[in-house]
């Protein structure tokens, strides 16, 4: 028991020592407290009252322990404690941002900023309002998301004048910043309204090689021209471009769209002062590159000879049929459109006709076109743009079957791609040439400003026996040559 | 349409989840900003998604924050609450949710059986447990009189009570006077001593300060600004739930003169003003209703997520939102972490109890944590603590309090107004200050430190909110 005088200290400081030496072997009870009537109080009813005598001024220092040694070690520990000094151990901008809306809190509210949501499909609607929210836009990567939530995040954003790109955007370059896949692209006058990220890719990369650029590529979301979403984004895009003064012509790229859609945005296009040309994949149109040709006569630029690497030429075996193994959604899409007034049916996982559907079976006979990035096939693992496994066994497959085959394949690059995919890709080839007679046509989507440089990757797939084309269309068109099947 | 700006140059990235983007466009020399992004703490998708989309919400938390923040608070009136809230005999007010006797906490039953003898109801401990046993003594929340009460809360018809009120809707809450700390009726003690002071309370106190404050307020003196010196304690160390010295002080410094003119003796007079010296909580029943005050102008804002209560009976934790009405929402409370007065300990204290939480409801008490760190050493912590308390909130929060600002936070608002969706999506709970009741009945005050609802009640709440974002 210790009354002392001229020390002060708060009283949760006065707390924590109280409870630091209560915690100590051999005390069974302790009160460091200001002497106050309440603590003498509280130390009364402990049986550890001082004798008299005691101001609030005083500290009482009130401890019992079961021996000396206990006490004076107890007391020792009592100075120590009071005299410990706290020292600073971090620092309040370690708390991490939550939410978009935190993180864009964070921002100066002048210069240009884009929200991206790649979070499960579930949770992606609340994320992308908080962009909408704060006057952002938003591009949105991941899938899943509702169709309905979309509806409603476009129409917000539309009221807020702001875009939403996605769900399901994959690729897209604002200012020259390239957001998901895409590409190093040299900057121009032509914008891109894209509905299909591997179609805005091709289309970015063929302007690029004719030496006239984009000024931005804006996805959508392949969903947007549905009669569901009605081209809510598309119109929003369209209207944006026709006031930026970086854009002198937009392309929209989509897969088949919605006929009412196509309709409504051609008639909002047709009341812009921009310039807008379609390159929507039909039956009717079904040729990216040749929309990209039509865009450069607008243009008034000469359609360049897209790079190649012509191939060994050889023709296929009689009976071959066409295997395309490709990763990109919309280059299936037009490799189909564009084989099949010469082959007939061709089966898909995701085909043009239901009747024509694969099923599970992806190693069925006759003319085949597999989209290895369709959301079926990449549940649980990468996209194959990055992750090239199930096609390399594709491809093996075909070698150890006896069916007589023309292989294509699309090979895209840049961003967000498989750093060096002909590394992967020519053993396999090698040892599929070397188990049979088997003609490889790539589509070899990409430009000479990509991480992987367009031309360094079309040599080595060259030198493994491929023919390499920058043009999907070509590469397509190449194959049905092999076959003996051209229209 | 030019997407806020978004095509006029390169844009600043901010991304929330697979990083593989940000490391690309890093490599490109984009300003990227990750997100921790975190699957949601609780609540179906679809619920989130509901409120996320609902196209009321933003302009209804416009509305809830527009309301709380304009909110004033001014003290008008002393009265028992016989008068003030018509409370009638056989009827007691008790803190959080709504409770019954059976329900009750030590501390509850404690103040209840205080509260019984106090008024004379019954004679001695036995006789009030019969009352309120079988119902003959009526329980209601205080939350449903426009009334707020610390820790138990307990308010019975002679009790004084602070009437404030809000210049700006003309609004009133209540609350009833401080006993000080210790062995108090708020923290379940209920000996002679407890009832020694209330009935000088009822007596004296309440009397003086009655005549005080009207009479001040008849000699053409404006009421007193009580939000004013709760803005002026948190730039004094205060955080105003759990530390309320400068507040008390200046509360004293505001009422003394009228209090010196009532005309009460002299030896009454310094009686008084040593209570209220003595008592480093005295403003915390003036804080309170000050708090009350802006969330019930909140109230009833269709589309709204804002909380307007936090309450705890020492039961259960109950929460109402500003979309929701007078919907309780509750789940069982959680006992407070922190430190013990004398030999108390961990097992000694009671679950949480009390309306006080009505000050984190408003943003300050944990909420403003960075302007009294001393408040953080309850549970061991540091400076950088307090801080990254209050930096935390923010993401909690629908607004910035301009009138509470916060000095170390470069006089930044504080975190103000409780997002249902935005506790839902970081997964962090409010952060409460808080007392510590003894868990047995009579013991009186154990200790203080900090607390967190229970994760049910915002659960419910949630569900609840995104239900009626469907049907509207």
């Amino acid at each position: 028991m210790q009354l002392r005088s001229g020390v002060y200290a708060d009283s949760v400081k006065l707390m924590q020592v109280s409870r630091r030496i209560g915690a100590r072997d051999g005390v069974s009870a302790v009160l460091v407290a200001m002497a106050t009537p309440l603590n003498l109080e509280l130390a009364e009813g402990m049986g550890l009252a001082p004798d008299g005598g005691a101001s609030p001024e005083q500290l009482l220092i009130a401890v019992r322990a079961e021996d000396d040694d206990a006490l004076a070690a107890a007391l020792a520990d009592v100075d120590a404690a009071l005299a410990e000094r706290e020292r600073s151990t971090g620092s309040a901008d370690a708390i991490p941002h939550r939410t978009i809306g935190a993180g864009l809190d964070e921002l100066a509210h002048d210069a240009p900023a884009l929200a991206i949501v790649s979070v499960p499909g579930a949770y992606a609607a609340a994320e992308a309002a908080d962009a909408i929210a704060a006057g952002r836009s938003v591009l949105v990567f991941s899938d899943g998301v509702p169709v309905e939530q979309e509806v409603a995040l476009k129409r917000a954003a539309h009221e807020a004048g702001v875009l939403v790109m996605g769900p399901d955007c994959g690729t897209a370059i604002v200012s020259g910043v390239a957001l998901g896949f895409a590409n190093v692209v040299r900057p121009g006058p032509v914008g891109l309204v894209a509905a299909s990220g591997t179609g805005a890719q091709q289309v970015s990369c063929l302007l690029d090689m004719a030496g006239v650029g984009v000024s931005h590529v804006l996805g959508v979301g392949g969903r947007d021209l549905s009669e569901a979403v009605g081209g809510l984004a598309t119109l929003d895009a369209l209207a944006a471009l026709d006031t930026d003064p970086a854009t002198e012509r937009v392309l929209v790229v989509s897969k088949p769209p919605a006929p009412a859609v196509v309709a409504a945005v051609e008639e909002f296009a047709a009341g812009l002062s921009v310039p807008v040309r379609s390159a929507t994949l039909s039956a009717e149109t079904p040729d990216l590159t040749a929309a990209v040709e039509a865009l450069l006569a607008d243009l008034g630029r000469d359609v360049p000879e897209w790079p190649s690497r012509p191939g060994p030429a050889e023709q296929a075996a009689p009976g071959a049929v066409l295997k395309g193994l490709y990763s990109g959604g919309t280059l299936a899409d037009e490799a189909m459109l564009l084989a099949s007034p010469a082959l007939g049916g061709i089966r898909s996982n995701t085909p043009l006709e239901p009747d024509l559907h694969l099923g599970t079976d992806l190693s069925a006979s006759g003319h085949l076109v597999i989209d290895f990035g369709d959301d079926a096939l990449t549940v649980g693992r990468a996209h194959p743009m990055i992750d090239p496994t199930l096609r390399l066994e594709a491809i093996a497959g075909v070698a150890a079957s006896d069916e007589a085959a023309v292989l294509l394949l699309d090979v895209v690059l840049g961003y967000g791609a498989d750093p060096d995919p002909a590394g992967a890709l020519v053993p396999a080839l090698q040892a599929a040439r070397a188990r049979k007679s088997l003609p490889v046509v790539v589509a070899l989507i990409g430009t000479e400003g990509d991480p992987q440089a367009w031309s360094r990757q079309a040599d080595a797939l060259a030198a493994a026996g491929a023919a390499v084309f920058a043009s999907n269309a070509a590469a397509t068109r190449y194959a049905l040559d092999l076959l003996g099947a051209s229209t | 349409m030019s997407l806020g700006n978004l095509l006029s140059g390169p844009p600043a990235i901010v991304a929330a989840g697979v990083d593989v983007f940000s490391e690309a466009l890093r490599a490109q020399g984009a300003d990227v900003h990750d997100v921790d992004w975190r699957p949601p703490g609780f609540g179906d998708p679809a619920d989130l998604a509901a409120l996320a989309l609902d196209a009321r919400r933003a302009a209804a938390n416009r509305t809830a924050v527009e309301r709380l923040l304009a909110a004033g608070s001014v003290l008008v009136d002393v009265r028992p609450a016989r008068e003030v809230i018509g409370l009638t005999d056989r009827v007691l007010l008790h803190s959080g949710p709504p409770l019954t006797w059976e329900a009750a906490s030590g501390p509850m039953r404690g103040a209840l059986v205080g509260a019984c003898l106090f008024e004379g109801w019954a004679a001695d401990v036995e006789e009030a447990e019969i009352l309120l046993s079988t119902g003959a003594v009526a329980l209601d929340p205080c939350h449903h009189h426009r009334t707020v009460g610390p820790m138990a809360g307990v308010t019975s018809p002679s009790m004084w009570m602070w009437c404030l009120e809000d210049p700006v809707t003309g609004g009133q809450a209540f609350c009833n006077l401080n006993e000080g700390l210790g062995k108090v009726l708020r923290m379940g003690a209920f000996n002679e001593e407890v009832q020694t002071r209330l009935r000088w309370m009822r007596d004296v106190l309440g009397p003086v300060l009655s005549t005080a404050v009207r009479g001040s307020i008849d000699a053409g003196n404006d009421p007193l600004d009580v939000k004013g010196v709760l803005a002026q304690m948190l730039q004094m160390g205060d955080e105003g739930h759990n530390r309320n010295r400068a507040g008390s002080l200046m509360a004293l410094r505001e009422l003394s003169p009228a209090i010196v003119a009532s005309g009460a003796p002299s030896s009454d007079i310094a009686d008084v003003l040593r209570f209220i010296g003595g008592n480093e909580h005295f403003f915390l029943n003036l804080g309170m209703p000050t708090a009350k005050l802006a969330l019930d102008a909140a109230r009833n804002v269709p589309g709204s997520t804002m909380l307007t209560v936090m309450s705890r009976n020492g039961t259960e934790f109950g929460i109402q939102t500003a979309g929701t009405g007078d919907r309780w929402f509750t789940g069982p409370a959680n006992t407070p972490v922190g430190l013990f007065l004398g030999d108390f300990g961990p097992d000694d204290a009671n679950p949480d109890i009390g309306d006080s939480a009505i000050m984190e409801t408003y943003g300050v008490g944990g909420f403003a944590m960075a302007a009294a760190p001393a408040i953080v050493r309850f549970v061991g912590g540091t400076v950088p603590d307090a801080l990254a308390t209050t930096e935390r909130m923010y993401q909690l929060t629908l607004t910035e309090n301009p009138a509470m600002a916060i000095p170390i936070m470069g006089f930044r608002g504080s975190p103000t107004g409780i997002d249902v969706l935005k506790v839902a999506r970081t997964g962090w709970l409010p952060q409460i200050n808080t007392g510590m009741a003894g868990r047995i009945a009579g013991t009186g005050q154990v200790g203080a430190g900090l607390v967190q609802p229970p994760q049910q009640c915002f659960e419910q709440a949630l569900a609840a909110l995104a239900e009626e974002a469907r049907t509207a």
